[in-house]
């Protein structure tokens, strides 16, 4: 019996490996490599000084082209600002507040309930003035694979184009955008920005807690959701080494 | 004849339902003292964790549709809102997720069990039957599901499966125009597909009952594939397999969390982290993974209907299986070549599998027609064959003496004793 058992479980997790062999998307462009992150691992959390100056970077540079249109200031609270921190950083954007009394829309100072500003009214304006409509960031480190390391070599992946790269007019070479070719201009470049907190805004560390912050921004229940599933992970191992316990025993009279 | 039942449950309250309509009885038969063959696997734990895993759909599923938004300009954001505004909506919605991919590796293993012991052969055909019906219920409702929340995937997978129906000759067409409700996939075919899908687990559950019913008419098969003869054989259900499917679940439950909780993307296509967007086809489009294998057979025929056809005749060779296979042995244990073949069979699937997840180029074109040839040849040549030709070894003589000499192993073949002791209380 127990080998029937193995060969189901083997069978089962052979099943799920071949199937989990992620589909090797046919691109040139390379694996980003492997950056060390705080929210790594199991246990792993959000490094809420990076992810505050990674919203510093966002909002003084990202913050020009890209909306974050699922996040609304009073979200920031997840990255440990105060409420009077979140009030007057909502205060200093104007955001759409309604009509006027001509009917034409009317633009007044940010609340914690506001939505993040967006730079741009329409998709089509953005495109127009770019070239390209830069996509929205809230999940993006969810929608690409690898990830933050991927949105971490993007950010730190502009070169010159290779000797005999045909490049596009408008366009930039990038080392880890499929294809090249990217319509986003370098947005950061070393001392873009001046942390209060004193760290050397170099390229990578800017690079660094933008992606923190991002990553924060498209899953800001990780660490509670990792939290419980240690909790509940326990128990059902607890619990289900006594139901197996209670299972022997019960089983132990019985010619099977 | 009307009568009242008479009740044997002694708490007054109890008896008095009881007495009136008997379903603390019927629970007491069929699910307490309901003689259950001794020598189960912990693969005929999969049936009830499938059932499980159906109640979680369903509950997580009302939850969410009380958020959701069935609408392309509110879906995507609506699924966004429930993940951050909703108190635990990540979590109902990632139990979702996840929970379709556990109810589908549960299911496929609890079909495997039904093949690899021959579960399927008389008396038992009605009882497959209605668990292929089960599997085309859940591949449909899962198929919608994806659709809700109006990402990249959600909107390409549903226009490229909507799309093969208009590989029929002349009906094709109107069909595909009547399935989106317009003449694309817009927001009618979102509005449809999300009213199927809070119907069709309903269905489902429905349909779940008669195949428990159809169980509980002609018993469970077991390991050894061979009738229960004496009660010896046999075990009452409870406690002794509510305590064992406890076991499974505790153990499908914690493989649930792990996803759940540590990875509850590994399993989903980035693109659907982006929203719909009709003007923009991603580079490659994929289904989830549990029709990768299905989705390779389409991709292997090089004609358009001959694809679609053989998709769907993929599983619908499965409601013919009990007339396909021949051999009047049921438990592959005894039949030494269907015991290698069906694990050909598993990795042609794999096969397949692993097809579908790539862009139809190159070796994997081959690797695919070679699957897909093979997963019918099982089916409809190897089996039919086999069944006439395969020396079988051996039955035993019952499920208590499980070798013919009486030698049982540990128990030394005394069916008396300890062995008899638990069917005294049944
Ligand atoms: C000058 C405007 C501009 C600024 C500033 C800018 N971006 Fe972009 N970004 C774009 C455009 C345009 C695209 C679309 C590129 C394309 O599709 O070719 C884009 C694309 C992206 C992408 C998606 C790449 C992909 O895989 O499709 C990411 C990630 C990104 N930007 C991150 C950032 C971050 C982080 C910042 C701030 C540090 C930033 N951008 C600042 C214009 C900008
Ligand atoms: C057989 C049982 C079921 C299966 C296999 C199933 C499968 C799925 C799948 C695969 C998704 C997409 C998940 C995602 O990527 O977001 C989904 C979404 C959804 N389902 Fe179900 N489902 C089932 C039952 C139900 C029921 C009973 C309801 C409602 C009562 C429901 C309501 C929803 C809603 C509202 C969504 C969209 C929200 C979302 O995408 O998370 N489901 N379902």
């Amino acid at each position: 019996m127990m080998r029937t058992i193995l060969r189901g479980v083997a069978a089962g997790a052979l099943v799920a490996l071949g199937l989990w062999t992620a589909p090797a998307r046919a691109q040139d462009a390379p694996v980003p490599p492997q950056q060390v992150w705080s929210f790594d691992g199991p246990f792993g959390t959000f490094d809420m000084a990076a992810a505050q100056r990674g919203f510093q970077v966002y909002s003084q540079v990202c913050a020009n082209c890209h909306s974050m249109d699922q996040l609304h200031y009073r979200d920031l609270s997840g990255i440990g600002l105060s409420a009077a921190q979140i009030k007057a950083i909502a205060a200093a954007v104007q955001v759409p507040v309604g009509v006027d009394d001509q009917g034409a829309p009317k633009l007044g100072p940010g609340t914690p309930a506001s939505m993040f500003r967006a730079p741009f009214a329409t998709v089509d304006a953005a495109r127009n003035a770019l070239g390209a409509a830069p996509p929205d960031l809230s999940v993006i480190v969810n929608a690409r694979e690898y990830h933050a390391n991927y949105i971490y070599g993007i950010l730190t992946g502009f070169r010159d184009p290779p000797p005999g790269f045909k490049l596009q007019p408008g366009l930039y070479y990038n080392e880890y955008f499929p294809g090249h070719q990217i319509h986003m201009p370098q947005p950061l470049h070393g001392n873009d920005v001046t942390y209060a907190d004193g760290t050397p805004a170099r390229l990578g560390q800017e690079a660094h807690d933008v992606v923190t912050f991002l990553t924060w921004a498209a899953n800001p229940e990780m660490v509670e959701r990792k939290q419980i599933g240690v909790r509940v992970v326990l128990f059902l191992a607890l619990m289900g080494g006594l139901t197996y316990a209670v299972k022997r025993r019960l089983w132990a009279n019985v010619d099977h | 004849m009307a009568g009242l039942n008479k009740s044997s449950f002694t708490n007054p309250v109890v008896n008095w339902i009881d007495t009136r309509l008997p379903v603390f009885t019927m629970m007491q038969k069929e699910y307490g003292k309901f003689p259950t063959p001794k020598n189960f696997n912990y693969m005929w734990n999969f049936g009830a964790l499938a059932m499980i895993n159906l109640l979680i759909m369903i509950i997580t599923g009302i939850f969410l549709a009380m958020n959701y938004q069935p609408n392309t300009q509110l879906a995507f954001n609506s699924v966004q809102h429930i993940m951050r505004d909703v108190n635990y909506g990540w979590l109902i919605r990632y139990v979702h997720q996840n929970g379709a991919s556990m109810f589908f590796i549960v299911t496929y293993i609890h079909i495997f069990r039904g093949m690899y012991y021959g579960s399927y052969k008389a008396p038992r055909e009605l009882l497959w039957m209605i668990g292929v019906v089960i599997l085309l219920l859940m591949m449909a409702t899962a198929f919608m599901g994806y659709v809700l929340p109006w990402g990249q995937m959600s909107y390409w997978g549903a226009t490229v499966i909507t799309n093969l129906f208009s590989a029929f000759p002349v009906v094709g067409q109107p069909i595909v125009t009547w399935l989106w409700g317009g003449f694309a996939v817009a927001d009618p075919t979102l509005n449809r597909f999300f009213s199927l899908h809070y119907l069709l687990p309903f269905v489902l559950l429905g349909v779940v009952f008669l195949h428990v019913a159809a169980l509980h008419v002609v018993g469970s098969n077991n390991p050894l594939g061979i009738d229960v003869k004496t009660p010896q054989d046999t075990v009452p259900f409870h406690p002794y397999y509510t305590v064992k499917d406890s076991v499974g679940i505790c153990v499908f439950l914690l493989v649930f969390a792990l996803l759940v909780f540590f990875m509850p993307n590994l399993l989903g296509d980035p693109n659907n982290f982006i929203p719909a967007n009709p003007l923009q086809t991603p580079p490659d489009i994929v289904p989830e993974w549990y029709f990768l294998p299905f989705y390779a057979i389409l991709r292997s025929v090089p004609n358009k209907l001959g694809g679609v056809c053989m998709m769907f005749g993929s599983i619908l060779v499965l409601f013919v299986l009990p007339w396909l296979d021949t051999s009047p042995v049921r438990s592959a244990r005894f039949r030494p070549v269907f015991r290698v073949l069906i694990w050909v069979w598993v990795a042609s699937v794999i096969g397949l599998g692993m097809v579908g997840a790539h862009p139809p180029t190159g070796i994997w074109v081959v690797l695919g027609r070679v699957c897909t040839i093979y997963y019918f040849f099982h089916f409809l040549v190897l089996l039919p064959i086999l069944g006439k030709m395969e020396r079988t070894l051996p039955l035993p003589e019952s499920i208590s003496r499980p070798v013919i000499s009486g030698n049982s192993g540990g128990g030394g073949g005394l069916p008396s004793g300890a062995a008899a002791r638990p069917m005294e209380k049944a």
